[in-house]
């Protein structure tokens, strides 16, 4: 698949004018909808992880106590029953900034009572050279938290559950269409958007947020153009078992040239892998053998064959520089533990790309999550910034509420957009830049990138920073 | 009886007073010949009404003529709701006014009264224009929340205040106090339709030579920020002047604070300053009332304080 960049144009509609700036839709109403209809405060359209989370946050804010909120999800009620013996393979990394998110409207309380594993320590190494870099926080508190997808679902549907009063959800619903109503409106046509499920059912609503995935219907609805391209690369995720118990609070990323590889802590004996490489190989690893699919996980791990002396010999050099001016900081490097066996149906993988809008809001329209910013695994940071996101809209949704505004409005939803896109433009162009300068073995890369990363291991407030950025 | 002429272009132009208004949407073109002229009221001027005329269906496009209005909204929804707030012991957080009722005088499109129903208040919205009232009206009437909670009459201040002695707990002048011929008259109305101890709420233009140069000739004539022909510089009201109005007249002035509007970014902000736009919180006072000065923050307001007269 040849990586290049596409814009997705928005269905045009004959007839339909593109009026002014910010105008969301090309396709509006001509006539009216009948009157007797329920117009919702709020309607969320898609139910995973993000979009679940903000019909939470908003039931449970207490400015919205007395507005109507609907949640959409094409698939079933994720409540889980009892929790599996077994581990998912899909997991994600939670920073702190998510995990206040999560336990502002208590279901951080219920992933606790589930199971998820914090780590405090993060090593991430190079495979072309002996340059690492170790992230902890100076007093050993949590970093991070890794937690399995369907546990934070079922977390969030029972949060979700406890406000039924206001949210009122939909599950197995499809969106037909999405209707925006024109620039000039005149005595008929109502001025909430319109939405038509696959049932027939249709609905008013005054706000209508996208939080469906990075293929997301309501962006192409709304006329918003999505900057995106594939990436070269397929994640292989799989539950394996370590061959001894340990600590395991650590997470492990090493940097190959086909792709970053990382093991994340799940329990003291199982850890769940994240390998992005390519297209072919993905393949490869999901049907190997299970034998020579574990030696593969501990060779990438632990050979040293990419490496090159010169290379070798400029980071060591530095590295002594370094440790003349700083005799105590030891980064001495590590192994991960060695894996024994894999979980038989857990092994999978699905492609990567990298996605972002190059508009989050337009009038009565708001998008949060993958519909929003689509971004590569190695950083972590994909549903992190969607639960920033969350964070933000609230808030100015919030303040909007107690001041009697119409929720659709653009002047708040814009200072979201601004708030927002600042954050997530530089992650993303962070990580992807990361991911193309770690997959090349071109010797002058390679040189820039090891020195690079020894001296910002070295250098503490500049991993402070880092760390703090992304732990948003 | 000045006739208005419509072009196909969309090109108003309003002859006696020179003024041009372009607009390049697509637009009916119709012809309007003549003006109704509203009977006598001490407190509407017909003239200012003729201007407000233009405009009525122009209301509601937050980007449009009337922006500024919008978005003065930030300042004096909170203004209102936090003022009434003090005067309440309990109250949710989700709906704070719940239970008071609120006359908007002088509502024009509905922009004050929508979001006060929307915090709960029962709110009745007068203005002596009816294109404005219309739109108002139809503009309430697809949510069905507001629908309920708001009513709009045609008619001015005098028009109801036999009816309407002693029934509402604010009673909200916002932009208006600028355009009535006897602002003695209007305050004695709004004394009487108030309940003891109920709030009058007024934002206005002050007097100054700085209003003068910003506010007509910047705002109006080079920067278009206001239509032109809205403000007349002589019927500015100095708070000064307001206060002395308001305290033989039954009220005890609460607060008084100057606003400014950033042109280019379309906010406005609270400042000391009151040589422009100021607003006006004073209470009702024949019942005994408490005067002590605040100092408080709102619980979710941000950094927004009710500053002391």
């Amino acid at each position: 698949m040849a990586a290049c960049a596409r814009l997705t144009r928005a269905l045009l509609v004959p007839g339909a004018t593109l009026g002014g700036p910010r105008l969301p839709g090309l396709r509006w109403l001509s006539g009216s909808v009948g009157p007797g209809q329920a117009v919702y405060d709020v309607v969320v359209a898609g139910g995973g992880m993000v979009g679940t989370a903000m019909a939470c946050a908003l039931g449970h804010n207490v400015h919205f106590r007395d507005k109507k909120i609907l949640l959409l999800e094409a698939g079933p009620n994720k409540v889980l029953g009892k929790l599996p013996a077994t581990y998912s393979n899909r997991v994600s990394s939670i920073t702190p900034g998510s995990a206040t998110l999560l336990s502002s409207f208590g279901a951080w309380d219920h992933i606790c009572n589930m199971r998820y594993k914090p780590f405090r320590r993060m090593q991430v190494w190079d495979a072309c050279s002996e340059a690492l870099i170790i992230f902890d926080k100076d007093d050993l508190d949590d970093m991070g938290y890794i937690v399995e997808n369907d546990v934070i679902m079922s977390a969030l549907a029972k949060q979700l559950d406890a406000v039924r009063d206001q949210v009122e959800v939909v599950y197995k619903s499809k969106v037909i269409s999405y209707t925006w109503p024109g620039p000039f409106l005149d005595a008929e046509t109502s001025p909430w958007v319109q939405i038509t499920l696959a049932n027939g059912r249709q609905l008013q609503t005054k706000l209508l947020i996208g939080a469906d995935g990075h293929n997301s219907g309501v962006r192409r609805a709304s006329g918003i153009q999505n900057v995106c391209w594939p990436y070269d690369q397929s994640a292989v995720v799989a539950t394996l078992h370590l061959s001894e118990p340990t600590d395991n609070n650590v997470a492990w990323q090493r940097f190959l040239p086909s792709g970053p590889i990382a093991l994340l802590p799940l329990s003291d004996t199982l850890s769940s892998l994240v390998w992005s490489t390519s297209h072919e190989h993905a393949a490869e690893l999901v049907s190997m053998e299970e034998e020579n699919f574990l030696d593969a996980i501990n060779s990438a791990f632990w050979s040293d064959a990419s490496h090159t002396d010169f290379i070798d010999s400029a980071g060591s050099v530095l590295q002594y520089a370094f440790t003349l001016l700083q005799p105590t900081n030891s980064s001495a490097r590590q192994l991960p533990p060695s894996v024994a066996k894999v979980d038989p149906k857990s092994r999978t993988l699905f492609p990567l790309g990298m996605g972002h809008a190059v508009e989050y809001v337009r009038p009565r329209v708001a998008l949060i999550g993958d519909a929003a910013h689509r971004v590569h695994p190695l950083a972590g940071q994909g549903v992190n910034m969607g639960f920033g996101d969350i964070s933000s809209l609230v808030r100015h949704l919030s303040r909007a509420a107690f001041n009697g505004k119409d929720l659709g409005s653009l002047s708040h939803l814009t200072e979201y957009e601004t708030e927002r896109q600042r954050h997530n433009v530089s992650l993303i162009a962070a990580t992807d830049l990361l991911k193309r300068l770690y997959s090349t073995t071109l010797s002058p890369l390679v040189l820039l990138r090891t020195w690079g990363l020894q001296t910002t291991n070295a250098v503490s407030p500049l991993k402070e920073q880092i760390m703090a950025f992304a732990s948003k | 009886m000045t006739p208005w002429l419509f072009s196909d272009k969309g090109i108003m132009c309003l002859k006696s007073n020179n003024i041009i208004f372009a607009y390049s949407d697509k637009m009916k073109s119709y012809r309007y010949v003549g003006m109704r002229l509203y009977s006598t009221s001490k407190t509407v001027d017909p003239k200012e009404m003729k201007t407000f005329k233009a405009l009525a269906y122009k209301w509601w496009d937050e980007q449009g003529a009337y922006a500024p209005l919008h978005s003065m909204n930030d300042l004096r929804v909170p203004f209102i709701r936090d003022n009434l707030l003090k005067t309440v012991t309990n109250h949710q957080l989700e709906s704070p006014l719940s239970g008071m009722k609120i006359l908007d005088v002088g509502c024009g499109g509905g922009l004050l009264c929508e979001p006060l129903g929307r915090l709960g208040a029962l709110v009745t919205g007068i203005d002596p224009l009816n294109e404005n009232i219309k739109t108002a009206q139809q503009h309430k009437s697809f949510d069905p929340v507001l629908d309920k909670r708001i009513q709009y009459n045609a008619c001015s201040l005098e028009d109801i205040v036999e009816e309407t002695v002693e029934t509402f707990d604010a009673v909200v002048a916002s932009e208006v106090v600028e355009h009535v011929n006897d602002l003695e008259t209007f305050i004695q109305c709004c004394c009487q339709v108030l309940k003891p101890g109920g709030s009058l709420f007024i934002t206005t233009i002050n007097k100054t030579q700085l209003s003068y140069a910003l506010g007509i000739i910047f705002a109006e004539q080079i920067a278009g920020i206001v239509p032109k022909g809205t403000h007349t510089w002589e019927k500015f009201v100095s708070p000064e002047e307001l206060e002395s109005l308001l305290e033989p007249n039954g009220f005890l002035v609460q607060t008084i604070t100057g606003m400014l509007y950033n042109p280019f970014s379309g906010y406005w902000r609270w400042t000391e300053n009151t040589s422009l736009n100021y607003a006006a919180h004073a209470i009702k006072s024949s019942a005994p009332v408490e005067t002590e000065e605040h100092h408080t923050k709102t619980p979710g307001i941000d950094g927004q304080e009710a500053s002391q007269k």
